[in-house]
């Protein structure tokens, strides 16, 4: 078996509107080694959670192109059947809204039974039980016993993330995505979910893909790095060197539009303009450059590609050798439009 | 569990005595009494007034309201004029009629719509679906009392497969096998007929509560948990989409009594709806005033019957 856990070759995810097909993953290549921790970031919109529903094959209604390779073997397009196999045993996820993700009618025990269920039929009742309790000690839920009966509605949002981890984890999966596990919580809750996920992390052995638009949970956990804008990958690098020396003009504008309490700024910095909707994607050129108006447009490829400017830092376009951020007047304009 | 259904029960008791008085009201506000028309006109004023006077008509109404209301609890509804009978009597084998009718009707009703509107919620925007959908959109313009006449025209007379009339056919023994199988089938063709009609609110609410719990956050958990789409849809999407058809359950007792008040005329089907219009042509008040206390009840316990089911399936609503 190949080092990588799991590898994405052009994938092409593309949604149905109306008569024609959009794609929201628009040729995405990367890998996730074991033990991995691999943040994807941007805005939202621009095709993150597509990206991971796919690999999860949770899209009900979308086209999916190229391939996932997921302990070598593809798995994308293959049957419901094997696809069930995997999900829960062998890859699971955390979702967003811990809040919503939770089936409102089960005992939360139960509801992590269930994964258990699904994959080790010749576990009795009591010994499921039993580990469903040891999961919830594990996450940290402090009266396993008495939470197990417990309703979703009885508990709190940093509560119930920690069922949702405990369902995600309960079969030792070797791939754990976590969509935006902490998009929905309050900060001291974050921090708490984050640094479990990081424990687990340590014992599990597992590659993990953090999803999140929060580059402070990203430098926090991730090894490597893959920003995404508009369905593209536009750069990927390792985790000091993309915080460090970061090329694309988006990585550059995401990292200063980052908050910060050294530099006396009397503005954030506003990246202008909003993602583009999928139907109103430009799919030829740089899909970056109308949100950069002021670069000149030479400085774009025609079709960028990913270029390798240093090991493992691979940067889409050229436009980040010209790029350079407006001065104060013209920011102020930016501002004033957005 | 027990708490909230004894807190339910004590909230449904002055629900029934305010229903009581608002219906005695009525009763008092509509013209006339048991001695303006009955009466032979030649007797002598005074002395009809005498009899009010001894009869407590000229009591102010809520000591008659007592008395009436007394009487009512004791069983004595009074007496109907026109049938010349304790109204207590009159209505009890009505009674018994519709309230098997309904009964007949519920069940048919949730065998059609459960399996329609799952199917029309599952595979929504297919052609069964737009045809399910089809058939509700046509029951919901329907009117009752037409489509009533034309089952009992086209099953009753043309195909002669049910009886016309009546609740029972002549001359059986009650309580032997053919009695009840007479009883079954004469009210069959009223209760399928409602049924048909009455059904498309259940169908067309099951279908979007389907729709709409399968694009919710957890139908994505069950997957990514690797559950196939048949535990999905029978673990997690159908008993959330059955939730609020058992809250819809009490409003469809209170639809059935409107349905029966059509069906049982149109069908001579003796039962509390058949009784209402006619007492009501022939102003047969003390009738009138306990047919509508009973549907009045019976309203009150379909929304008491609602909320203690649903206090069974959702967790959310159990007091602790």
């Amino acid at each position: 078996m190949s080092k990588e856990l799991l590898e994405i070759k052009n994938l092409k995810t593309s949604f149905r509107i109306k008569d024609d097909y959009y794609a929201a993953v628009d040729d995405v290549s990367l890998t996730l080694n074991k033990n991995e921790v691999l943040g994807i970031v941007g805005e939202s919109g621009s095709g993150k959670s597509a990206l991971a529903f796919s690999v999860m094959g949770l899209h009900t209604r979308a086209k999916i192109e190229g391939n996932i390779n997921f302990k070598d073997e593809n798995i994308a397009n293959i049957s419901p059947a094997k696809l069930n196999k995997l999900r829960g045993e062998d890859m699971a996820m955390i979702f967003q809204d811990p809040l919503t993700a939770l089936n409102p009618l089960m005992p939360v025990g139960e509801q992590i039974a269930e994964a258990i269920l699904l994959h080790k039929k010749d576990m009795s009742a009591k010994q499921r039980r039993e580990k469903v309790v040891d999961l919830l000690n594990k996450v940290g839920i402090p009266r396993p016993e008495h939470t197990y009966d417990q309703f979703p509605h009885e508990l709190s949002g940093g509560m119930r993330q920690r069922i949702i981890i405990a369902t995600a984890i309960a079969n030792q999966p070797e791939l754990l995505i976590a969509d935006e596990p902490t998009t929905a919580l309050d900060v001291t809750i974050q921090a708490q979910i984050l640094d479990l996920i990081r424990d687990l992390k340590e014992d599990m052995n597992a590659g993990i893909i953090l999803i999140t638009h929060d580059l402070g949970v990203v430098a926090e956990m991730a090894d490597r790095v893959a920003v995404m804008y508009a369905g593209q990958i536009v750069e990927i690098a390792d985790v000091e060197t993309l915080f460090d020396n970061p090329k694309h003009p988006y990585t550059r504008s995401l990292l200063n539009s980052m908050p910060s309490e050294d530099e006396s700024q009397d503005k954030l910095h506003v990246i202008q303009g909003i993602v583009p909707s999928l139907q109103n994607l430009p799919r030829k050129g740089c899909r970056f450059s109308a949100r950069i108006p002021w670069i000149d447009e030479s400085a774009h490829e025609e079709n960028p590609e990913l270029h390798e400017v240093a090991p493992g830092h691979f940067v889409r376009c050229t436009c980040h050798n010209h790029f350079y951020f407006p001065d104060e007047s013209k920011e102020e304009q930016v501002n004033g439009v957005s | 569990m027990w708490k909230f259904i004894v807190r339910r029960l004590f909230i449904t008791l002055p629900q029934v005595l305010l229903l009581s008085v608002l219906i005695f009201l009525m009763a008092q506000m509509m013209p006339g009494d048991a001695l303006s028309g009955l009466i032979d006109p030649n007797i002598d004023p005074a002395a009809i007034e005498k009899q009010r006077e001894t009869l407590g008509l000229n009591n102010p109404w809520y000591i008659q309201y007592t008395d009436w209301i007394t009487g009512a609890l004791q069983g004595d509804l009074g007496q109907s004029f026109r049938y010349k009978m304790p109204v207590t009597e009159l209505v009890e084998q009505r009674l018994i009629n519709t309230f098997w009718l309904s009964v007949a009707t519920l069940i048919i009703t949730y065998i059609i719509a459960i399996p329609l509107g799952i199917t029309s919620g599952r595979y929504n925007d297919s052609w069964a679906d737009q045809l399910i959908t089809g058939y509700t959109y046509i029951g919901f313009a329907t009117p009752l009392f037409i489509f009533a006449l034309v089952m009992l025209w086209v099953f009753g007379y043309q195909l002669g497969w049910f009886p016309t009339s009546g609740s029972v056919a002549p001359g059986l023994t009650p309580g032997s096998f053919d009695y009840v199988l007479s009883k079954i089938q004469h009210l069959l063709l009223p209760a399928i007929s409602m049924a048909l009609i009455t059904t498309v609110n259940t169908v067309q609410y099951l279908r979007s509560e389907i729709i709409d719990t399968k694009q919710k956050d957890f139908i994505i958990t069950a997957r990514a948990k690797g559950a196939s789409e048949s535990r999905v849809y029978n673990r997690h999407i159908l008993r959330n989409s059955l939730l609020p058809i058992a809250a819809f359950f009490g409003f469809e007792i209170t639809g059935l009594i409107g349905g029966t008040v059509f069906v049982e005329n149109i069908f001579g089907y003796p039962g509390m709806g058949d009784l209402f219009i006619q007492s009501i042509l022939l102003r047969d008040y003390s009738v009138v005033t306990t047919v509508v206390l009973l549907f009045g009840i019976a309203s009150i316990l379909g929304a008491l019957i609602s909320d203690i089911i649903l206090s069974l399936v959702d967790p959310r609503i159990r007091i602790k």
